[in-house]
């Protein structure tokens, strides 16, 4: 039932409850609204218990063993929100003096000295404001390093053929085109495909460390050098964080650039769907084009870098200085888990990650890359039983949900068929894990008994298998009460 | 371990297990000379009490000053239900919803929310959620140069009177695709965008306007005239909008003589903190002819295989994960938790809560500029109609005035000198529902005394 089919008209809840209700004389009537907009008329109580039983109609972290891979579905502390909604922080105007926000300044400058650190580079923006966000600062940057110089035939932009979508959507957006490189079967990048692939013409690499196949890419140096080499700069897509934490650091590895996803390491939570954060690193050569603001901090005191400061930066990327809200959290996270704590989250999320699956090739599933240990996540293939029982990677994740666990990510990297990419992340214990190897092999055993069954999946959702062809054709996009009548 | 739930005991059994002696074994794949060394500038970590003591104290050290200060973040009232309600752990922990059928609570709110948006812009469909008001307008141009098959030029009429936060960060995000931003005035007596300015390109081939209601001073600027004509010449319009002030405000959708055809704005004034500029929210509806140029997330509502009634992400042909280089955007994390949260805001609200906020803004804002005018060395620039926001000339230069201001605890508006020569000594201030008679009269009395 929608909000609005609990809706009445005239029924008001009072909660802002301010006198009058006289349209203004001194504006004129052809820029006034005539109707009253569409939203429902619900009492408080209504309102409520709609929103609180829509979600429990959710599977969450809080609720559920969550592997999505390349999501990193870790614990969300709670002390993370509570302190980032503080009344101090949520009522600080984004453009109050710095006298009046120096508190909040030295927790965003401390957070940009810790992110400097646990990556290896010179400087740190934190305004973008989401993983692809991130991204096109990052491919921005190499332009404008390239422009800069004069060097204005550095076109292309090198993507792996395991990249996540948005490098090559990011590569457009900056008016790049995009070439992909192989990868080869042990999971490592065709070196000698991207030798002959660089030119005067290349800008940039866009790489994952470990790779979207969840492996350590082991030739990092020699792909450094070659990118180096022929002028171009290095991108490191650092929604993968999680694997590398206090271990190696991407500016070690020879990385220009660098986006993290504050909401995968560093805990923030997922939303359902953002707000996420995609702080942006930088070597010392690519500083003076960092997108603004930066806080820096002079003698005792913090302030804003601007334009006047950096007259060659890439420019703003919101209206004020990004998702400072999720900024905090991450920064409360960092301070908990410390120096000592950093390391802790990568030999953690690594360890379960290769305890599963060691425990799943055990009970004779298929690792995509099976000789070599995995990051902090991994993937099986399920070709053999696409083949053999005609039972697809979409019906093992739809009947997970029946079994209690939200299901890997699938179908993605698009270059291992049948794919379940699986990610504990380190919060997990060894009993959920335990459980969900259970509930793999119970699944086998359905697919080689009953595949039928398996189609139909999920049986215990408040929904099956939803017409998606359907939503795509008929489409309805926002509920009308004059549609509906 | 802080969140590391694993005993001795399991860490041995998992090592062996593997096959392994050691964690570290795992990590041999990294080359030894690039290990890391140890990390400095990290400092060893805080228990939850000591973080505590840390936060609380940076919080309450920036005070909690009187707002005054508008330009796109404003200060208004939350109901105690919205917050408490969206950081449940089911929607506060949850991922964008891929797995439809254990993710109905979230896609069902997001149909919700994009039922409301549509109410509220009188247009036909809204998307999921962008980042916030300054990208949604870029995202914005984009679409509208994707959709006007009319027009090859890719220029963009951007007034003046446009958020120059918002113009800046469009300028960032389309730069790079031969696209043309031309500034249009604004009458410098009206602050409205001028009719003149735009007449000048009568018959050139504009792929968009972008017309902001109310403007960046507050103003209402002449939506229908500004529509009709940029209809009669081809090019597409893209209404910036305040959501709170269509509650009184005509709708996008009924601009002119056949509405706007995209409306964008920032979702922050129905349910999100100012929080120093974050998370907000941008939104995007439009015209249904342009559906499958709207980037970023879109919810749609279907049936099951039982008939039953659900929801799913629709339309995912035009985005990153499947169209890759060819995509519309390459979004995919929005604002979700936010959009969450404003969903049960209007709810809570409702047509009539909204109303009464928006017109309770709107006579503050008079209120606050009749005492204000009244002092000696202030002077009312720009006596339009407005809706909650308006720019007022000090006999003093403005930065010096708001700084005497901010040390009273007041922050008194924005300094106007710094985006626009010719608004020397000019601030922009804004009263919402949440500053009461009591607060204009401190206002007004400490303004009388920086000024003396």
């Amino acid at each position: 039932m929608l909000i609005f089919e609990h809706s009445a008209k005239g029924r008001k809840t009072k909660i802002q409850s301010t006198s009058g209700n006289e349209m203004p004389t001194d504006i004129p009537a052809s820029l006034l609204r005539e109707d009253k907009p569409g939203l429902p008329e619900v009492s408080e109580m209504q309102a409520v218990r709609h929103y609180t039983s829509l979600s429990q109609k959710n599977f969450s972290i809080d609720t559920h063993f969550y592997p999505l891979g390349s999501c990193t579905m870790k614990h969300n502390p709670r002390v993370c929100n509570s302190l980032a909604m503080l009344p101090g922080f949520l009522s600080r105007h984004p453009l109050a003096p710095e006298q009046n926000s120096q508190g909040f300044m030295a927790c965003m400058y401390e957070l940009q000295e810790m992110l400097c650190d646990v990556t290896g580079m010179a400087g740190f923006s934190l305004t973008p404001m989401a993983g692809a966000q991130g991204e096109f600062a990052g491919v921005a940057m190499i332009r404008a390093y390239h422009d800069a110089k004069g060097d204005f035939e550095r076109k292309e932009i090198l993507v792996p053929d395991a990249a996540h979508g948005t490098n090559p959507a990011t590569a457009t957006m900056c008016g790049f085109s995009v070439k992909e490189i192989p990868t080869l079967d042990d999971g490592d990048i065709d070196l000698d495909a991207l030798k002959a692939a660089v030119g005067p013409q290349t800008a940039g690499l866009m790489l994952t460390n470990p790779s979207t196949l969840g492996v350590f890419e082991r030739k990092i140096e020699e792909i450094a050098k070659t990118v180096h080499q022929a002028g171009g700069l290095l991108y490191y897509d650092g929604a993968n964080l999680n694997a590398i934490l206090g271990k190696i650091r991407p500016g070690d590895m020879g990385f220009d650039v660098i986006h993290s996803n504050l909401h995968k390491t560093f805990s923030t939570p997922h939303g359902g769907g953002g707000p996420g954060s995609g702080a942006i690193g930088v070597a010392e050569r690519l500083k003076p084009f960092m997108p603004l603001p930066v806080v820096t901090k002079e003698g005792d005191a913090y302030r804003w870098l601007t334009e006047k400061d950096c007259p060659q930066s890439i420019g703003r990327m919101s209206a004020f200085m990004g998702n400072a809200g999720v900024l905090l959290r991450a920064y409360v996270y960092m301070r908990l888990l410390g120096n000592e704590g950093m390391q802790r989250v990568s030999e953690f999320s690594t360890l379960n990650a290769n305890y599963m699956m060691a425990q799943l090739k055990k009970r004779g599933f298929q690792a995509a890359i099976p000789n070599r240990y995995a990051s902090h996540e991994f993937i099986i293939t399920l070709k053999k039983q696409a083949k053999e029982l005609n039972v697809s990677a979409m019906d093992f994740a739809k009947r997970l949900l029946d079994l209690g666990y939200h299901a890997p990510t699938t179908y993605f990297p698009l270059l291992v068929p049948e794919c379940l990419l699986i990610e504990p992340t380190e919060s997990e214990a060894k009993e959920a894990l335990d459980g969900f190897v259970e509930a793999l092999v119970q699944i086998q055993h359905e697919a080689e008994t009953d595949a039928e069954m398996l189609h139909n999946a999920p049986y215990t959702m408040p929904v099956n298998r939803l017409d998606e062809v359907r939503a795509a054709r008929q489409l309805d996009l926002a509920w009308s009460a004059s549609r509906e009548a | 371990m802080p969140f590391i739930p694993h005993t001795e005991d399991e860490i041995n059994e998992m090592l062996s297990v593997i096959g392994i002696d050691s964690i570290e074994n795992l990590f041999d794949e990294i080359p030894a000379h690039l290990k890391s060394t140890g990390l400095k500038n990290v400092p060893p970590g805080l228990n939850e009490m000591s973080i505590n003591r840390l936060m609380q104290q940076r919080a309450a050290q920036d005070g909690q000053p009187l707002c005054f200060m508008g330009a796109g973040a404003y200060d208004h009232h939350i109901p105690a239900a919205v917050w408490q309600i969206a950081t449940r752990g089911e929607y506060y922990t949850s991922y964008t919803p891929y797995q439809a059928e254990a993710s109905q609570g979230t896609l069902q709110l997001t149909y919700e929310f994009q039922s409301m948006m549509t109410a509220l812009t009188a247009l036909d469909v809204s998307n999921a959620s962008l980042y916030d008001g300054a990208t949604a307008m870029a995202e914005a141009v984009l679409m509208a140069v994707r959709s006007n098959r009319k027009s090859k030029s890719r220029k963009i009429l951007v007034p003046r009177s446009v958020n120059p936060a918002y113009t800046k960060v469009t300028e960032t995000m389309v730069k790079h695709q031969n696209i043309e931003l031309l500034e249009v005035a604004f009458d410098s007596a009206t602050s409205k965008t001028s009719m003149d300015s735009l007449k000048a390109f009568d018959g050139e081939d504009i792929t968009a306007v972008v017309i902001s209601q109310p403007n960046f001073f507050g103003t209402l600027e002449d939506v229908d005239a500004i529509t009709n004509w940029a209809h009669e010449n081809n090019t597409i319009v893209i209404a910036i909008v305040n959501p709170l002030s269509l509650a009184i405000l005509k709708p996008p959708g009924q601009w002119g003589e056949t509405g706007a055809d995209i409306a964008v704005g920032d979702g922050q004034p129905l349910g999100a903190p100012m929080s120093s500029g974050g998370p907000y929210y941008g939104f995007m509806c439009c015209k249904k002819e342009f559906v499958r140029q709207m980037p970023g997330r879109i919810v749609g509502r279907t049936v099951d295989q039982e008939g039953r009634e659900g929801f799913v992400l629709t339309l995912q042909a035009r985005e990153q994960h499947i169209r890759r280089s060819k995509a519309t955007s390459n979004i995919c994390t929005n604002q979700g938790l936010v959009v969450t949260a404003s969903t049960i805001h209007m709810s809570l609200l409702g047509p009539e809560g909204l109303k009464q906020t928006a017109l309770s803004c709107h006579r503050n804002t008079q209120q606050l500029l009749e005492k204000l005018t009244a002092i000696d060395g202030v002077e009312l620039m720009f006596d339009q109609p407005r809706f909650h926001e308006a720019v007022i000339k000090l006999n003093k230069p403005a930065a010096e005035v708001l700084d005497k201001l901010a040390q009273n605890n007041i922050l008194g508006g924005v300094n106007l000198s710094e985006h626009f020569a010719e608004l020397e000594n000019c601030i922009l201030l804004c009263a919402t529902e949440l500053r009461i008679a009591e607060d204009i009269e401190t206002f007004a009395s400490a303004l009388a005394e920086a000024l003396k």
